[in-house]
Order: structure tokens, then sequence, then C-alpha cells
């Protein structure tokens, strides 16, 4: 009985992994541009690999897999957002376009490109001297998604 | 139960094509970049599948060194970006 509970269980869990990955990579193929791509990829892309080691810790009810499956998931959980926070900043200095119906970009014309120093905007007037601003400032490029 | 897993195989299985799709249409550099590391990523999970369908628990440890290898990828590449290396997207 317990055992018939706990593969179902299981196979719960790994249905939905093969969900959610699924969902992730229709949004990596779908969404207009580099941010909503990365957004989509990385948030479904870990929750799926977690559910299937959540899975795989179920299955082989033992200490040393369920430590080992548990440390899988930290490290997911830990470095997908630094992975996919280095690649956005790189997108965003080399000039990746941005989707045509983009509300809001904030870092606009806050970046120096020279030195990748970031503007708070609330900097007195010597700051700002001393700063040495380089208004070689890139439009940023938008794309709409129709060809 | 072995339905189940040919169910996840066949989920995670076409998700790699369509990532795929988007690794060779990618317009930019870090489109690609952001499709290889969901591969990555999927791959991990596949690998998770097979350790319950072959019932060995090593393959665990591949998945490990998988996400690692993976992770460390992405920052080289991200560094080598915002370096300005020689592209061609």
């Amino acid at each position: 009985m317990t055992e018939t509970i706990l593969n179902w269980v299981i196979a719960l869990f790994m249905l939905s992994s093969g969900i959610f990955t699924l969902l992730a990579a229709v949004g990596i193929l779908r969404l207009p541009d580099l941010m909503t791509r990365m957004h989509a990829s990385t948030k479904a892309g870990a929750l799926g690999v977690a559910l299937m080691m959540i899975a795989a810790m179920l299955h082989f009810n033992d200490l040393v897999v369920m430590a080992k499956a548990l440390a899988v998931i930290m490290f997911i959980l830990i470095t997908a957002p630094i992975a996919a926070h280095a690649i956005g900043r790189a997108g965003y200095f080399v000039g990746v376009p941005i989707w045509v119906n983009t509300v809001k970009d904030e870092l606009f014309n806050r970046y120096d490109s020279d030195t990748h120093r970031l503007r708070s905007g609330l900097e007195t007037e010597e700051e700002l001297k001393a700063m040495k601003t380089s208004n070689k400032d890139k439009p940023r490029i938008r794309v709409t998604t129709k060809k | 139960m072995e339905i189940v897993i040919l169910i996840s195989f066949a989920l995670l299985s076409l998700s790699m094509l369509l990532i795929f799709i988007r690794l060779l249409m990618g317009p930019t550099l870090p489109d690609r970049v952001v499709a290889l590391e969901l591969l990555a990523t999927v791959i991990v999970a596949i690998t998770g599948t097979y350790a319950i369908f072959t019932d060995r628990s090593s393959f665990i440890d591949v998945a490990i060194v998988v996400a690692l290898t993976a992770f460390l990828a992405a920052i080289g590449f991200a560094r080598f970006l915002e370096r300005g290396g020689p592209r061609d997207d």
C-alpha cells in the first residue's frame, strides 16, 4: 500500500518536472528577447531539475543519495541566478536588442560603457565631475517580433 | 512506473529539441549562451531520470558534475562577452 502511494508520488514529481522543463523550452523558443528568455529558462529550468531530484530522492530512499540530491538542488538554486545575472549583464553591455514593447529600462544612460560603472542618479556635482562621464552610451536597439 | 519514466524521457527530449532550435536560431551570442545553459540543466534532469530508470544511484554524481561544469561555462562566457572578445554572431 505504502509502496503504491510512494510510486504515485514519484510519478507525479517526474511528470511535473518534465512539464516544467518543457515549459522552459517553449519559453526560450517563443519569447521575444534575451531578458524574457532568461526569465523563462532560469526559473522553470531550476524548478524542473529540483523536482526530478526530489523524485530520485524518494525513489532510492537512501540517506547518501538524499544528501547528494539535496546538494544538486542547493547548487542549482544558488548558481542559476548568478549565471543569469552574469549573462544578462554581459548582454546589456554588448547591446543586445530589447523587445519593442519593453516598458522600462532603468539602466539606460546610467552605465558608463567604458568603466562599467553604474551611476545612481543621486550623486552631487563634484562626484559627477570626478567621474569624467563619457557620453558614448549606445541607444538601446528595439526589435519587433514580426519579421 | 515504466510508462511514467518513458513519458518523462519524451518530455525532456522534446524540450532539448526546442532548446536546440533556439541554439541554432539565436540572433545574438548571449541568446545562444542562455540556450546552452538551459540545455545543460535539461541534461541534469535527464541524468536524474536515467538514475531512476536504471536504479543506479551513482548517476546522481554525474548530475552534480554536469551542473558544476555548466555553471563554470556560463560564467566564463559572460566574462568573455563583457571583456569584449572577438564576436561573430
